[in-house]
């Protein structure tokens, strides 16, 4: 009796933080939903005004699908750079493990804007790539590399990388090495061991990074705008020129909720696909 | 048969040994380029640089010239301190308490819903921030800026907090209640210590998650309340100006050195990788 009394008692530890949390950040969210519901900036006139024009506009879905693209295209090449990176990961000493890691952390802890700043010196005209490609004769003129959804991918694959590896090694780290030896010894090459059982252990790993990935990789408006320029349109870009340039709130409301609304929708599916995928393991 | 699999074998090796390199190589490469070119000497960025000179660290440190460079930082690391102080108080409260019933419907889905931020998009959120402290009427101010960055990394300090706490032998707790300790002196000399270096690790995260944060400061701050970033990317955005290097290079240096310190006190990768 005295035990539960006591439970109850450290249960409600959570109330500041809940209570925190309801004010400052789910409060916040439902007025978004509030605020988009409004036809006119001066938010007078209560209705679907907002909502009807941001739907019958293809300038709008098109963002919205180049966006989700973005995440996609990102996640994709994430995946195909760390995977091999996390496998070697496995395979070194306890030394070495600890190089790596503080290696993967280190970009993680630097500032987004500092490693978007390195990408523009790295893919400008007179930057390291183009440099490189000139004196191997490789292109007679520099390429354009900046203002490119290239660039920009290549930019945001290195920007996400550790998102997408600190969980996947947290996973590869807690499986049994014996389930390899054993795949081995039954005479299946490396790969077959790294698609049929590696793999398909790590998935819940996988996902959990590429979740991540995806999440801030869509919303990363200082990349977009930086490496992307004027010329590529995603839905964080127009949220800011809706808020700050125009001044129309309602539909920058919308736009914050597509955007929000779509990527928890991809991530919902992201991880359902992971679920399905994993219930044959647990036969 | 065995040769075959021998040379899938060296493919294996060949293949996954060559990505990860390269990945290895983009991870670090980028982060040494910046500092490279932060010491050239001349207007422009290029690289190689065109000979080394500190010329724009001489700038940077100029506090006439680079007024507005300091102010942001300032604004910063204070906001950071504050809502990293804040964070930890409130996420190893909830931490303790969630860790009353862990496996509970009510906790994981609390849980959850604190964890959140870290997969909504940011924007959205900075957004509905602006919208609400403007519709209460609250002018822009760091107090706010405080608020909205307290939200974004509370995950950091509940995560590497709620893992420590799993590790924690709940056997020494038992034991110190049956030799007749308060729950309070067994959480003060048991509990504590031993997830201090979670707490530590991931008050450390939370700091660096909020000077870095873009999102909640792009809507929240206005010309007095400029914060590094933000600054930053203004410097970017308009025409390149080189300090931007010379900002990056005293940023990786900074982020280099604490993180050593920790590595030493609380073993950051291993309290990171949880």
């Amino acid at each position: 009796m005295r035990g539960l009394a006591m439970r109850a008692g450290e249960g409600a530890l959570v109330l500041p933080l809940f209570l925190t949390f309801m004010l400052l950040f789910a409060a916040p969210l439902v007025l978004l939903l509030g605020v988009s519901l409004h036809n006119d900036p001066e938010l007078e006139q209560w209705g679907l005004l907002t909502w009807k024009k941001f739907v019958q506009d293809g300038f709008y879905w098109q963002a919205t699908l180049d966006t989700l693209r973005l995440g996609a295209t990102t996640v994709v090449a994430a995946v195909l750079l760390g995977y091999p990176l996390a496998l070697t990961y496995l395979s070194l000493g306890e030394r070495g493990q600890r190089i790596l890691l503080f290696i993967i952390i280190m970009p993680l802890l630097l500032s987004v804007v500092v490693r978007t700043f390195a990408w523009i010196v790295i893919l400008s005209h007179e930057g390291v790539v183009n440099q490189t490609l000139l004196a191997l004769g490789l292109t007679a003129a520099p390429l354009r590399l900046l203002q490119t959804e290239l660039g920009l991918v290549i930019s945001l694959t290195q920007i996400e990388l550790p998102m997408l590896l600190l969980p996947l090694i947290a996973a590869l780290s807690r499986l049994d090495r014996n389930l390899f030896d054993a795949s081995s010894i039954l005479g299946a090459s490396r790969w077959r061991t790294l698609f049929k059982v590696i793999l398909p252990l790590s998935l819940p790993g996988l996902i959990a990074g590429c979740t991540l990935v995806f999440a801030s990789s869509t919303t990363a408006f200082i990349s977009q705008s930086v490496i992307g320029g004027n010329r590529l349109v995603y839905l964080p870009l127009l949220i800011w020129q809706q808020t700050s340039v125009v001044y129309h709130w309602p539909m920058a409301a919308v736009i914050s909720i597509v955007l929000l609304c779509t990527v928890l929708a991809c991530l919902y599916v992201i991880n359902l696909m992971g679920r399905k995928s994993m219930r044959y393991l647990h036969v | 048969m065995s040769r075959r699999d021998n040379k899938m074998d060296v493919s294996y090796q060949l293949a996954i040994g060559g990505i990860a390199a390269l990945a290895l190589l983009i991870l670090v490469g980028p982060v040494a380029i910046v500092l490279l070119s932060s010491l050239t000497d001349s207007q422009t960025l290029s690289f190689p640089p065109k000979g080394l000179s500190l010329r724009w660290y001489q700038q940077l440190f100029d506090a006439q010239r680079s007024a507005p460079i300091h102010a942001a930082a300032g604004h910063s690391v204070s906001v950071a301190l504050v809502a990293a102080g804040t964070a930890v108080l409130l996420g190893t409260c909830a931490a303790l308490g969630l860790q009353a019933q862990p496996s509970a419907r009510w906790s994981r889905g609390l849980l959850a819903f604190f964890l959140s931020p870290l997969v909504l998009p940011g924007i959205s959120f900075g957004l509905s921030a602006l919208m609400f402290f403007s519709l209460l009427g609250l002018e822009p101010s760091l107090t706010l800026i405080v608020a909205g960055h307290l939200v974004m990394i509370v995950p950091f300090v509940l995560r590497t907090t709620t893992s420590s706490l799993l590790q924690l032998d709940r056997g020494l707790l038992e034991s110190s209640a049956i030799l007749g300790a308060s729950q309070w002196y067994g959480f003060r000399r048991i509990t504590l210590p031993l997830i201090a270096p979670g707490i530590a690790a991931g008050a450390f995260m939370a700091t660096m998650a909020s000077m870095d944060n873009v999102p909640v400061s792009l809507f929240l701050a206005d010309a007095e309340t400029d914060m590094l970033p933000i600054r930053m990317w203004g410097m970017m955005e308009s025409t390149l100006d080189v300090r931007v290097a010379a900002v990056s290079g005293v940023l990786i240096v900074c982020v280099l050195l604490l993180m050593l310190v920790m590595e030493r006190a609380v073993g950051l990768t291993k309290r990171i990788q949880g």
